[in-house]
């Protein structure tokens, strides 16, 4: 019943070409989390506006990002609107699903952050003469930056664990995506797996380590 | 000087303000005293400009602060202000709360900015708390820190709302002994307080308010030995 013979060595043969993939997977997670956030800063402005039109786009967008699964924001972002004649590069769509999610995530997270900021704050640093954009600069924003730092991290995680996702628009030269074609040449299926499996967490335990002392010498507060 | 001229202030549908005229002098110091919501603190606000007026004028050296053309931005760095609760800014050393906004505002370099700091820190009595966070601080030391922080703007007129209301009764004294210091020093000051003692020591007139009216106002010994005002006798007698 359990005759499946190990051939590790087969597999991690292939571990350039899966470190390869990695480095993809961290580009899309890199490049997504950097546009999330402005987005996100974006969609957390829009809702702070009395214009009902933003308003809506935020609401839409946050609601959406947070309460559907991350592969039908994907699948919508290939698919989706390639029913409308528009077409995408799977990189290029697993970005923009994965830019989505992580703008509503994070938007939501922003939102929280600028609540726990009491208004006086910034009512302080106006009665020091400061206008209105220099005391959100100077006083507001460094306080919602530790609040949602965590958070971010967090959602950098998830970006990562994210990217997987893409193999179902087609992406291949991603850390999964690599996995999955190497299966199917060798069918070293669990060695293969197992090794990306390995990577996966070693990339998002460094994320949350450095993180972690990022946060210690940025908030000493 | 700061000029207030029927002056008055609603939020919503409750008028706070029901004509207020008062003008202070360079160098004097007026204290405001009354019963809570008697609109005391609401005017501190409207004198430098955070809040804004249903109708009369506020002029500080002439200038009025509610005017559309009015820099509000460039009149709040003469007129300082500190509150009841002491916002200090968690994130920021004591230091770098009290330099931000000579930096910022003001554009000095960082050495002159903290040259400055350093004065009025080691006046108030926190020279050697400099590095240290405001969480690490006590309140009366918060407290100390917000007054040196609007000092540092160099501002001509001083408004203190309530500064000691927030604090533990052992922590009261050593604001209230910072604040002497100043009106020693011949700074403007409008201070609404609840400490009457304190009241009767440094103002040159203290104003009695009553339901968004100025009752009654005059010298401390008028005021406190002698008050016309119905409503001012009651109040004395209630805080005595």
């Amino acid at each position: 019943m359990f005759d499946y013979t190990f051939q590790w060595k087969q597999a991690l043969a292939r571990l350039p070409k899966m470190l390869d993939g990695a480095v993809i997977t961290m580009e899309v997670a890199i490049i997504s989390m950097l546009l999330g956030i402005l987005f996100a800063i974006l969609l957390t402005m829009f809702r702070q506006t009395k214009s009902r039109p933003l308003n809506a786009i935020a609401t839409t967008w946050i609601e959406i990002a947070r309460n559907t699964p991350a592969l039908f924001q994907i699948y919508m972002a290939h698919f989706g609107v390639a029913s409308f004649g528009i077409h995408f590069s799977p990189f290029t769509s697993l970005l923009i699903g994965i830019t989505f999610n992580n703008a509503g995530y994070l938007a939501e997270n922003f939102r929280g952050a600028l609540k726990a900021i009491p208004d006086t704050q910034a009512r302080a640093g106006q009665s020091l003469g400061m206008s209105p954009v220099q005391s959100f600069r100077y006083i507001v924003l460094p306080q919602m930056l530790r609040i949602s730092f965590l958070p971010m991290t967090n959602q950098m995680v998830w970006a990562i664990l994210m990217t997987s996702l893409g193999v179902t628009v087609g992406m291949n030269s991603d850390l999964y995506g690599v996995t999955q074609d190497l299966n199917a040449l060798t069918f070293r299926t669990f060695e293969l797996f197992a090794i990306a499996g390995v990577i996966f967490y070693i990339i998002t335990k460094v994320i949350t380590l450095s993180a972690r002392l990022i946060a210690a010498r940025l908030f000493r507060y | 000087m700061i000029e207030i001229q029927n002056v008055r202030k609603s939020f919503g549908q409750l008028e706070v303000l029901k004509g207020i005229d008062l003008n202070v002098e360079k160098g004097e110091v007026v204290t405001v005293i009354g019963g809570s919501g008697s609109g005391k603190s609401t005017l501190l606000t409207c004198i430098n400009g955070l809040e804004p007026i249903v109708s009369g004028k506020i002029l500080v050296d002439g200038t009025e602060v509610h005017a559309k053309s009015t820099d509000l931005n460039k009149l709040r760095q003469k007129i300082g202000i500190v509150f009841q609760q002491f916002n200090a800014f968690p994130h920021l050393t004591v230091m770098e709360n009290v330099t931000l906004a000579p930096r910022k505002v003001l554009g000095m370099g960082k050495a002159e900015a903290e040259a400055i700091a350093e004065k009025h820190l080691n006046h108030v009595g926190l020279g050697d708390k400099l590095g240290t966070y405001p969480t690490r601080l006590s309140g009366g030391q918060q407290q100390r820190m917000a007054i040196a922080r609007a000092l540092a703007m160099s501002p001509d007129y001083m408004l203190f709302d309530e500064v000691t209301s927030a604090l533990d009764p052992q922590l009261v004294g050593e604001v209230l002994e910072t604040l002497k210091m100043l009106a020693e020093e011949g700074m403007t000051m409008i201070l609404v307080t609840h400490e009457m003692s304190f009241a009767r020591d440094v103002s040159d007139r203290v104003a009695f308010f009553h339901k968004g009216i100025m009752a009654e106002i005059g010298t401390p010994a008028e005021l406190f030995e002698n008050p016309q005002h119905p409503e001012t006798q009651s109040f004395l007698a209630s805080v005595r």
